[in-house]
């Protein structure tokens, strides 16, 4: 063993630096839900980036996590694409939720169109989200859609089933949601900060 | 008043060589009756090998071996004339035509398109772009523009004093007079238009008729040329074809890319837009292939219309080669330019939203995006349309899914805990599509809200609508 040298020393004479995180400027794009606001390191979505919401079945509460947030953008009159939703947008009830539906367009594409409808939603610039249900994504097809949403400075969503979460993700964020015993949501991971443990509940609402 | 004159050198030959990609190798126009075939025109190429207009066509073919040859078709040629004349209307109200030459009114169009240097900049900028090689002057009377674009290029004359000094050098030979006054005027020793000035008009009105006097009046301006001013048509219509057949799509692009810009130039003169058109390609035999390109909105935009109507072609399979195409353009609504916001938040380099929509629809097809909206029915399957229309604006207080299904399904698994209901819905008796139910709310075992019905007054045989996503 060597000579033994204290910690502080070292720092006080400046031979080891010691890395501090950069806080993030605050995100523009609140997500609605005042907890998860709070924990996540922008306070909010982060922007021009895409986030990855995992699930564990459809149907389960993953559409009033973002509804608050497409219903801030559709009243700016900002534009959202939904790109082949699993099942039929119900409009009183998205309305009923304060999105206007004149803003929203839904684009069915084929399986394999998915992903290229969603880059060129996101790289054009003029959606203001993009929230798109891939059945095959993969790591690659995933970080076109995370340098599209910055080139095009849009919020980008991505639906993907629970059993992808093993997978590592280019996503600046993802949720895992939960729905038993009641809704909840873990961040799996967030750009900028660490995860926080334990989950977070969101009031379940069905009105 | 001011005119421009834009005289078109090679119309015929450039209307020939626009039809593909720009090649350096030989090409020449022939016309004339089968026994005398002369060289109408000659590109570049032909012309350095030493072929020129008026050539009998068998000295030109002992000159150089190989060129490709195109029949002159002066038809051809008056349609490009009046294409050119379409895109000149965008530039000025008043245009006339002449012979291989346009002239355009422009002294109040210099208030909108800014002082003449930059004007001139913008017509000849376009004219490149359509593929046309021209020679441009400004004189105050249409045809002394015409005979100084002829001597000139690029000659500006503002005035009449200047005008008088500026035509006196031109020889006589360039001066567009009658025929029989151009051949002997210089016989008699009468070369420029300064000496033809000078000499008394009695004398020359009764040696060449009232023609060359009132011809030289119009040249100075001291009368009035008569002219008729052109009007663009209400339909667009042009055709391309070729010598040779073209067997592959992506061979039709630069011709399309051509007919398309065409159809921009046009647009933009008559200030209409396009919402549909059609592209008809021509066989050898068999009828025409016929491609429609609709677009969701009135747009003018040459990148547009090229992208939509390349989106559309990309995906033909062509049966056989493909002789000619021709672009038809019939319902032209007025064209509403997309405003912008000032405080729009969008970047700067973002594609237009509706320039997105038609390359998705482009290569998704026709029906691939759609717009919801809440209609009055209080069916849950008809209460929303994707046809375009005024959606209903009453509120519903009542519990509404987010998802729907597109057809209800048994709902499985373990009985499900009700939240709320039941909510009868029993309508739809005036057209056949009668519907009595219980809605409910229920929380499925995985922890999913459903909305659920069943038969009125029972608890039980659910049918699965929708989620509370």
């Amino acid at each position: 063993m060597g000579q033994v040298v204290a910690l502080s020393s070292l720092f006080e004479a400046r031979q080891v630096w010691k890395g501090r995180a950069v806080s993030l400027p605050d995100s523009s794009q609140p997500t609605g839900w005042p907890a998860l606001d709070e924990a996540l390191p922008s306070g909010g979505w982060p922007e021009h980036a895409m986030t990855e919401i995992l699930l564990p079945a459809d149907g389960v509460g993953e559409l009033q996590l973002v509804l608050p947030t497409l219903a801030r953008l559709t009243r700016e009159a900002r534009s959202v694409m939904l790109i082949t939703p699993p099942y039929l947008p119900y409009v009183p009830g998205w309305e009923a939720r304060g999105v206007m539906m004149s803003h929203v367009d839904i684009v069915q594409a084929g399986e394999r169109d998915v992903l290229w409808a969603a880059e060129q939603c996101l790289r054009s610039g003029s959606c203001a989200a993009v929230l798109a249900w891939p059945l095959q994504a993969d790591d690659r097809a995933l970080r076109r859609l995370q340098v599209a949403a910055d080139t095009g400075k849009a919020l980008a969503f991505v639906f993907r089933d629970r059993r992808h979460a093993a997978q590592a993700s280019p996503a600046a964020l993802r949720l895992e949601l939960e729905s038993e015993p009641s809704l909840q949501v873990r961040i799996r991971k967030c750009r900028g900060g660490q995860p926080p443990a334990g989950m977070l509940p969101l009031a379940a609402g069905w009105s | 008043m001011l005119w421009a004159c834009v005289l078109l050198p090679q119309l015929a030959l450039d209307g020939v060589l626009r039809r593909q990609p720009p090649t350096e190798a030989p090409l020449v126009l022939v016309s004339g009756p089968a026994q005398a075939r002369v060289v109408h025109a000659a590109n570049r190429s032909a012309r350095a090998a030493g072929l020129y207009r008026g050539q009998r066509l068998t000295a030109a073919q002992a000159l150089l071996s190989q060129f490709a040859m195109v029949e002159h078709d002066p038809e051809d040629e008056a349609r490009w004339h009046r294409l050119l004349a379409a895109w000149a209307y965008r530039y000025s109200g008043e245009v006339g035509l002449l012979a291989h030459a346009l002239v355009l009114e422009v002294s109040r169009s210099l208030n909108l398109f800014g002082p003449w240097p930059r004007f001139e900049s913008l017509l000849r900028d376009d004219l490149k772009e359509l593929g046309f090689r021209h020679r441009i002057a400004l004189a105050p009377t249409p045809h002394a523009a015409y005979v100084l674009t002829g001597v000139h290029d690029g000659l500006a004359v503002m005035t009449p004093d200047t005008l008088r000094r500026a035509l006196l050098p031109i020889p006589i030979a360039r001066a567009r007079l009658p025929d029989d006054a151009a051949q002997a005027l210089p016989s008699m020793g009468i070369r420029t238009l300064g000496q033809l000035f000078a000499l008394p008009r009695a004398g020359l009105q009764r040696r060449f008729g009232s023609e060359l006097v009132a011809q030289l009046d119009r040249l100075a301006g001291d009368e009035p040329s008569p002219m008729e001013n052109y009007r663009p048509p209400d339909t667009f219509e042009q055709r391309m074809e070729w010598t040779h057949e073209i067997e592959h799509v992506e061979a039709l692009v630069f011709p399309l890319r051509r007919l398309t810009g065409d159809l921009s130039a046009y647009l933009a003169g008559r200030d209409g837009g396009v919402q549909r058109f059609e592209l008809e390609l021509e066989h050898r035999s068999g009828p025409p292939t016929r491609v429609t390109v609709g677009m969701l909105s009135a747009g003018r935009d040459a990148a547009l219309l090229f992208e939509c109507a390349r989106g559309r072609m990309e995906r033909l399979e062509l049966s056989q080669p493909v002789v000619a195409m021709r672009l038809l353009a019939r319902d032209l609504p007025p064209f509403v330019p997309a405003g912008r916001d000032l405080f729009d938040t969008r970047p700067t380099n973002a594609v237009p939203l509706e320039q997105l929509r038609e390359r998705l629809r482009a290569r998704l097809g026709e029906a691939s995006i759609q717009h919801l909206r809440r209609t009055l029915d209080p069916r849950p399957e008809l209460a929303q349309t994707t046809t375009a229309g005024v959606g209903a604006t009453h509120a519903i207080s009542l519990p509404r899914p987010t998802w729907l299904l597109h057809t209800p399904r048994p709902l499985r698994g373990p009985a499900p805990t009700i939240l709320a209901g039941p909510e009868r819905i029993e309508t739809g008796w005036w057209d056949g599509g009668d519907l009595r139910r219980d809605y409910y709310v229920v929380r499925t075992a995985q922890g999913q809200c459903a909305w659920v019905f069943c038969a009125p007054g029972e608890q039980g045989g659910w049918m699965l609508h929708g989620w509370f996503a």
